[in-house]
């Protein structure tokens, strides 16, 4: 049967993520150091567990109504204004999703219409362009550069508007190269926004993993852009609740009232299990975040120095988990060092290239995981870029 | 809790560049503490967990309990260095409990020979008044380390983008 005549063209033209293959690979292998995954390799705090369980033992599950638990957007409400300082109504500027993806996708299909322009910064997070172009719309690629410490500028975003753009994607902390925008960079991104008529989606997943003495800017905090913003979070990086899938987009009532409806429909509610545990979290959950975010620090400063060390020169990432050094001194591409770095070292990292084709140079390192094993990584690719990679 | 005292009981490999990196602090600053700890007996010494189990003819160790009768002055003291005395007493505990006062981790090639010990030289001793010995059939977990290869020590993770 032709398959290919009856399914749908776009989603068959989509390409599958670049991750997945350098994983894949290590899994046919023994002994092999992954360094590739991108969630938190701590459990979820037992306490939020336990709310999750006593939340069974009681028989709570039903769904809940379709924008959460009005208790959930009640402390999402108040830990919102507590840590970054933007109120919202929990009534009607709060809907809870299926983890950050879910509220990502809900925005782009929400605002875009056909033909309509998004920009998306790379090197970044790899949904951002295959759901603009599922909406119909069209991507637009802002280059990120290591000299800029991977940050968006002003004068690269306002030389890429066009008419037809639509939406903005602010991804920071970033997923992969650990950049963030400081409140002085939203404010000058703030500045192009306000002269033209477009929103912005501010994925901050990362929001409460930032290193040194500046806390995350949430870019709805930024004076003007509140009512411009759909601020997209959730439970699992600063929580380590991957696996519950919850989280929730934040923003302008008339926004959130369209997103409602498609989630309504796709989704009807998040998962309800998930949502009692994540009312703990909110609640009682400040002191895990904080414990968790010194052990990263820990790697990331182990890991960063380690890198500068062998001549795989990083900037120092300020966020999310995640180092980005250049492997331009190899003289290979992203995806040969990789590949030779697996087969050699058997270690696993990810090429820049899976974030975008500007990633070429660079490598995704995850520090989501031990300092034992964060050592032993290094000891092998320094190994690796001492003899191996001449295999 | 101290964190280099935590990253040393974690790893004692760890350089003292690397620690120095990891805290933020300079090298000279981490060398210094570190000599600091042990003048002061906090670092004792350091070194290397080994799972005996995986050699062949790697013997047996035993825990043994000791009931013990303080002495006036010295109360545990005196008899706990008379054991720990023994070479192959790895461990000495005083313990708070009813049904034994000291602790003590015993090595030995047979059970025989670590019965022979007990038998022997620890309850001829003048204040023990009573042994209950112990033979360890499987280590779990040492020194912080989990010593069998169970899920938890392999990645569950899934690479999921």
């Amino acid at each position: 049967m032709d398959y290919s005549s009856l399914l749908n063209q776009k989603i068959q033209n989509l390409r599958p993520s670049g991750i997945r293959r350098f994983f894949d690979i290590a899994n046919e292998m023994d002994h092999v150091i992954s360094l590739s995954i991108g969630e938190p390799d701590f459990t979820t705090p037992w306490h939020v567990r336990q709310e999750g369980i006593e939340s069974l033992r009681r028989g709570k599950t039903w769904y809940s109504p379709n924008r959460g638990f009005a208790e959930l957007r009640s402390q999402i409400s108040n830990y919102f204004a507590r840590r970054f300082d933007v109120e919202y109504d929990p009534n009607e500027e709060i809907l809870v999703t299926v983890g950050g993806s879910e509220a990502i996708d809900l925005c782009i299909r929400a605002i875009v219409d056909s033909g309509d322009e998004v920009l998306i910064p790379q090197p970044s997070f790899v949904c951002y362009e295959p759901m603009t172009v599922m909406a119909g719309g069209t991507p637009v690629i802002l280059r990120t550069r290591s000299e800029n410490e991977f940050r968006l500028t002003a004068q690269e975003l306002e030389a890429a508007i066009t008419p037809k753009t639509k939406l903005l994607i602010l991804p920071f902390p970033n997923n992969p190269t650990g950049a963030v925008m400081r409140r002085e960079h939203l404010e000058e991104i703030a500045r192009v926004i306000e002269k033209h008529n477009i929103l912005v989606l501010s994925d901050e997943i990362y929001g409460e993993l930032t290193y040194g003495q500046e806390r995350h800017v949430s870019f709805a905090s930024i004076k003007g852009m509140r009512e411009r913003t759909i601020v997209v979070n959730g439970f699992s990086k600063s929580y380590a609740m991957t696996g519950w899938r919850l989280g929730y987009a934040l923003g302008p009532m008339e926004i959130i009232s369209q997103m409602t409806k498609l989630h309504q429909y796709a989704i009807m509610s998040a998962p309800t299990t998930a949502q009692y545990a994540a009312i703990e979290a909110l609640k009682h959950g400040d002191a895990d975040i904080e414990r968790m975010r010194e052990e990263y620090d820990t790697r990331r400063r182990l890991i960063v120095d380690g890198f500068c060390r062998m001549g795989l020169t990083c900037f120092e990432p300020e966020g999310a988990f995640y180092v980005f050094p250049s492997i331009k001194i190899s003289g290979l591409t992203s995806e040969e060092f990789c590949e030779k770095l697996i087969y050699a070292q058997h270690v696993a990292i990810v090429p820049g290239t899976a974030f975008g084709e500007c990633g070429e140079g660079f490598a995704r390192v995850s520090y989501s995981y031990s300092l034992n094993h964060i050592k032993q990584a290094l000891e092998r690719i320094e190994i690796f870029l001492n003899e191996g990679n001449k295999v | 809790m101290n964190k280099l005292l935590k990253l040393l009981n974690d790893n004692a490999d760890f350089t003292p560049a690397q620690l120095a990196v990891m805290l933020g602090v300079t090298e000279q600053e981490i060398r210094r503490q570190i000599d600091e700890y042990k003048a002061k007996g906090i670092i004792r010494g350091t070194k290397t967990l080994i799972d005996w189990d995986k050699l062949p003819d790697s013997g047996v160790r035993a825990i043994i309990e000791l009931k013990v009768t303080p002495k006036p002055e010295t109360g545990f003291d005196d008899i706990a260095k008379i054991v720990m005395s023994y070479d192959n007493v790895e461990n000495v505990y005083l313990a708070a409990s009813n049904s034994y006062d000291l602790i003590a981790m015993v090595r030995g090639s047979t059970i025989q020979e670590i019965a022979e010990f007990v038998s022997k030289r620890l309850s001829t001793l003048d204040s023990v008044i009573g042994t209950a010995t112990n033979f360890v059939l499987t280590t779990y977990k040492q020194g912080g380390i989990c010593f069998v290869d169970d899920e938890e020590e392999t990645e569950q993770r899934s690479m999921v983008l």
